[in-house]
């Protein structure tokens, strides 16, 4: 059953919240590709208010094979996840990519763990700061977990966002097409936070200059 | 003259990449690494390092905490944190203690800026 969410974000509102987003993965993909030496193409973000039981059903649809993501909680006046997402079989090869070729693939898999836990704390950490600051807003953001399993798995842990059922779901696609490595970046808010983040979205749009509802 | 560098980040991935660009400007100075900020303290008292490098995001102590303590240890000190978490917060507690912030990913040329400022202070002091 679809759920209906509780604050209805304006036309407007959605638009300052996926450019806002683009801002921020856009900063992230730049740091990615200067980590990778490669472009990284990435899709527009796609920006929906939703159930928490359809965002993982979304995820879970979307992918049915074994993932590996990069985990960052933040916390402030919005509070929710963040993460990036890739298929488990091309890790190494995003590790390879990141720290060089003359490693011998003992060293890679030694690496393996702490390069994919630095890499998302760059990319996560480079788009929420972009994020934060566009908003004059302040984000606290957790350190980098590595979490491995299914996708549905990602979104249902505990602690924060534990509350409420209806949360903003964000992902971008991004790939690397010379390496072969597709992925995405995901961000979920819970109810309290979109109210939150719908406050800071309109004083945005006041700075910017634009007529609220227009 | 040569240099010791202090380099303070729990990634030793992140570690090997200020490694790899401090050899490309300064490969003769001489390199301390620390896991943490724990480790770093203690690297602090025993090696004497002229320059710090430190990573923001750690566990149990952050990097610009971590600051603070070597800023007492050495005033003088010229201290770099390094983040991709690029808040204005950030940015201005790094400032306030005295230390640039310099992005992540650490690029050779912001680096070289660093150490090129560090090194102006640090030769300014003796002279």
């Amino acid at each position: 059953m679809t759920e209906q969410p509780d604050v209805v974000l304006s036309d407007l509102e959605l638009d300052a919240v996926t450019e806002l987003v683009n801002l921020g993965v856009s900063r992230a993909a730049t740091n990615l590709a200067r980590m990778v030496q490669e472009e990284v193409i990435l899709t527009v973000p796609k920006v929906a208010l939703m159930s928490r039981h359809d965002a993982i059903r979304t995820l879970g649809e979307r992918e049915s094979q074994s993932l590996v993501a990069v985990h960052q909680v933040f916390e402030g006046e919005i509070t929710g996840r963040a993460l990036l997402i890739f298929p488990e079989e091309r890790s190494l090869e995003l590790v390879r990519a990141v720290v060089g070729s003359e490693l011998s693939i003992e060293e890679l898999i030694e690496l393996e763990q702490e390069a994919l836990a630095e890499t998302g704390n760059i990319i996560l950490n480079s788009c929420l700061a972009t994020i934060a600051n566009a908003l004059e807003s302040n984000l606290k953001i957790s350190l980098p977990e590595v979490l491995r399993g299914e996708s549905s798995r990602f979104f249902s842990l505990e602690p924060p966002p534990s509350a409420g059922t209806t949360v903003m779901f964000i992902y971008i696609n991004f790939a690397m097409q010379r390496r072969d490595i597709n992925g995405y970046l995901a961000m979920m808010m819970d109810m309290p936070s979109l109210a939150a983040l719908q406050t800071l979205v309109r004083a945005l749009i006041r700075r910017t200059g634009v007529a609220s509802g227009s | 003259m040569t240099y010791k560098l202090l380099i303070v980040d729990d990634s030793k991935l992140a570690r090997m990449a200020v490694v790899k660009a401090l050899n490309s400007c300064y490969p003769d100075w001489q390199r301390v690494e620390a896991g943490s900020a724990a480790d770093a303290l203690s690297a602090m008292e025993r090696d004497a390092p002229d320059i710090a490098l430190v990573d923001f995001n750690m566990p149990t102590r952050d990097g610009l905490h971590l600051a603070g303590d070597l800023r007492k240890h050495n005033p003088r000190m010229p201290i770099a944190i390094i983040s991709a978490n690029h808040q204005r917060e950030v940015i201005d507690r790094a400032a306030a203690l005295g230390a640039t912030f310099l992005p992540k990913p650490l690029s050779d040329e912001s680096l070289l800026g660093f150490l090129k400022a560090a090194l102006r202070d640090l030769e300014g002091a003796v002279s």
